[in-house]
């Protein structure tokens, strides 16, 4: 990283952390979804971006950390610093058996996209047939005090989400950037390149194929366990839903796969022009359902065909970060 | 001298085609061995029985003294031998140093050890002026040493070229029949290469195996082989005449 870049993500940071004392309580929503979808985009790309497995089922790993840290706190009053784990080993014993099943029998590209699909769909329909987590009904965690911040049990104001979103966040970065720079980030960006060259040069390519799931189905644990305390109630409809999954991918594409900056640029356009169109068009009275759900398609379209990298590389090349 | 590697009565067919018949040969301990034969003779399938991308039907491969057949390409690669292939295969998406340390990473300790190592032979290979450079942007010739620098970076004892001067023009063809003496003078590489360029063969194999339908026809010097009659039957006839 230059200095240049230093600089910028310093004042990026700084910028980051005095937001909750301006912002009002929507735009701390809008800043806290798009820290959300920074996070998991930038778990996601683990797995994509560096490692080059395509992965369209990611909503299994936020449902289902988010239903087991949830449903111990339901059931037990078990708070979440403990349910972490749990939601943590669960995904990654989901992920790696998905790993296990595909890599082991040479399933790749499109095809492994659709094992992670049916993973995520048949998880979907196990959930709306399990009673101890509400079914179809959902589960419902009691509403936070709001004036009060009870961080033992992850119960407070909304600003203390939004700050331990952006601890995540920052974590994930930081956490990306090592990666990359160590010999894991070497080895899965061979191995995206070329996997047949990569195990020529000695690497075993299912061994770090499994690390990358793993990795990244951990990471994207911890989001399930934040959906669940942040907005209080799952649906297997909603959270397992692929366009759920969709949702989290869309943010590194737009901003660019297997950058770190993409994720979280990404997450930031499409959050911020989704919901600017939507007030657009309600303060122009215009009602139309699915309208931001267009405007994705639109913009994933233009970025596709004019800008195939995303929107990042040309991006730092302009502000000179490249290196 | 030892052999090295010993291929002995190895077997390979595909959907009943025999590609690989009974073949055995050795590569002796800082030789130079050339594998040559008409197309479909089954040159590169027998490089992917070594380097382990199939096993053999029926045979056994020895390296160092161990068998190797069997083992995954990974585990022949932390053997002890390195590889390039005929089509070539770079990252395309990384830088031309981040290859090469991707190859490094095999026998270097951590990251910065690897970048080390990769610098040297990056220059070695006189790519050092691209190093930064994707390895999209290189022509065929560069892409070529690309794909000896990073087999190299795993420093292997024994390095298998698959058709590396093929495209080459016989100036670039000379510099890395060059560039392969030294390695091989200077640090006792052994190697044993595939090569349709018979200016390149001749140049640089000390031993030629020659192989045809699957069949190994004849061994011996470059100068002796390209004399058996057997071999200017099947495949040199016309070159014979010059």
């Amino acid at each position: 990283m230059n200095r240049r870049a230093a600089v910028l993500l310093a004042l990026l940071a700084m910028a980051l952390l005095l937001l909750p004392q301006f912002a009002d309580a929507y735009v701390l929503s809008v800043a806290t979804l798009i820290l959300y979808l920074a996070y998991t985009g930038q778990a996601w790309n683990v797995m994509m971006g560096f490692a080059g497995q395509l992965s369209l089922g990611h909503s299994l790993y936020v449902g289902v950390g988010a239903y087991a840290s949830a449903a111990l706190f339901f059931h037990y009053g078990i708070g979440p610093w403990a349910g972490i784990w749990l939601s943590i080993l669960l995904c990654v014993l989901l992920g790696t058996a998905i790993g296990f099943l595909a890599f082991r029998f040479g399933i790749s590209g499109v095809y492994f996209a659709l094992l992670t699909i049916a993973f995520a769909e048949f998880t979907r329909i196990g959930f709306d047939h399990l009673d101890w987590t509400g079914g179809p009904g959902g589960l419902f965690l009691k509403v936070a005090q709001r004036d009060q911040i009870d961080l033992a049990n992850f119960r407070g104001p909304p600003a203390m989400y939004y700050y331990a979103m952006l601890a995540l966040a920052a974590g994930a970065f930081a956490l990306c950037a090592w990666l990359l720079e160590s010999r894991a980030g070497y080895y899965w960006q061979a191995i995206r390149e070329n996997e047949e060259a990569a195990q020529a040069l000695g690497i075993n390519t299912f061994r770090w194929k499994m690390l990358a799931v793993a990795v990244s189905s951990a990471m994207t644990a911890l989001s399930g366990v934040f959906f669940a305390f942040y907005y209080n109630n799952l649906f297997p409809e909603q959270i397992f839903h692929i366009s759920r999954s969709i949702e989290i991918i869309l943010g590194p594409i737009i901003g660019g796969i297997g950058t770190l900056f993409g994720p979280i640029l990404g997450a930031a356009v499409l959050t911020v022009l989704a919901d600017g169109i939507t007030e657009l068009l309600a303060a122009a009275g215009v009602e139309i359902p699915g309208v931001k759900q267009i405007f994705y398609g639109l913009v994933l379209l233009a970025v596709v065909m004019f800008l195939p990298h995303g929107i990042w590389p040309p991006l730092a090349r302009k502000l000179g970060l490249a290196k | 001298m030892n052999a090295l590697l010993e291929v002995s009565t190895i077997a390979k067919s595909f959907r009943g085609l025999k590609a690989v018949a009974e073949a055995s040969f050795a590569v002796a301990q800082g030789d130079i061995v050339g594998l040559i034969g008409p197309n479909g003779a089954g040159k590169t399938t027998i490089f992917n029985l070594v380097a382990g991308v199939f096993a053999p039907d029926t045979g056994k491969i020895r390296f160092a003294g161990k068998r190797i057949d069997g083992l995954r390409p990974d585990q022949v690669c932390a053997a002890g031998i390195g590889r390039t292939f005929q089509i070539v295969k770079p990252f395309a998406g990384l830088s031309v140093l981040d290859n090469v340390i991707v190859g490094a990473l095999e026998r270097a300790p951590n990251v910065s050890a690897a970048r080390k190592h990769a610098a040297e032979i990056v220059e070695k290979l006189g790519l050092s002026a691209k190093r930064e450079l994707p390895a999209s942007s290189l022509t065929l010739p560069d892409r070529k040493r690309l794909e000896v620098a990073r087999a190299l970076a795993t420093r292997p004892q024994l390095l298998l070229l698959d058709e590396v001067m093929a495209g080459l023009t016989p100036a670039e063809c000379d510099r890395m029949v060059e560039g392969f003496r030294d390695l091989n003078r200077a640090e006792g590489l052994t190697i044993l290469l595939i090569e349709h360029v018979m200016r390149a063969v001749m140049a640089l194999a000390r031993h030629i195996v020659v192989l045809h339908h699957g069949e190994i026809i004849s061994r011996g010097a470059p100068e002796e082989v390209v004399r058996d009659p057997a071999v200017l039957e099947c495949y040199l006839g016309e070159e014979a005449e010059v």
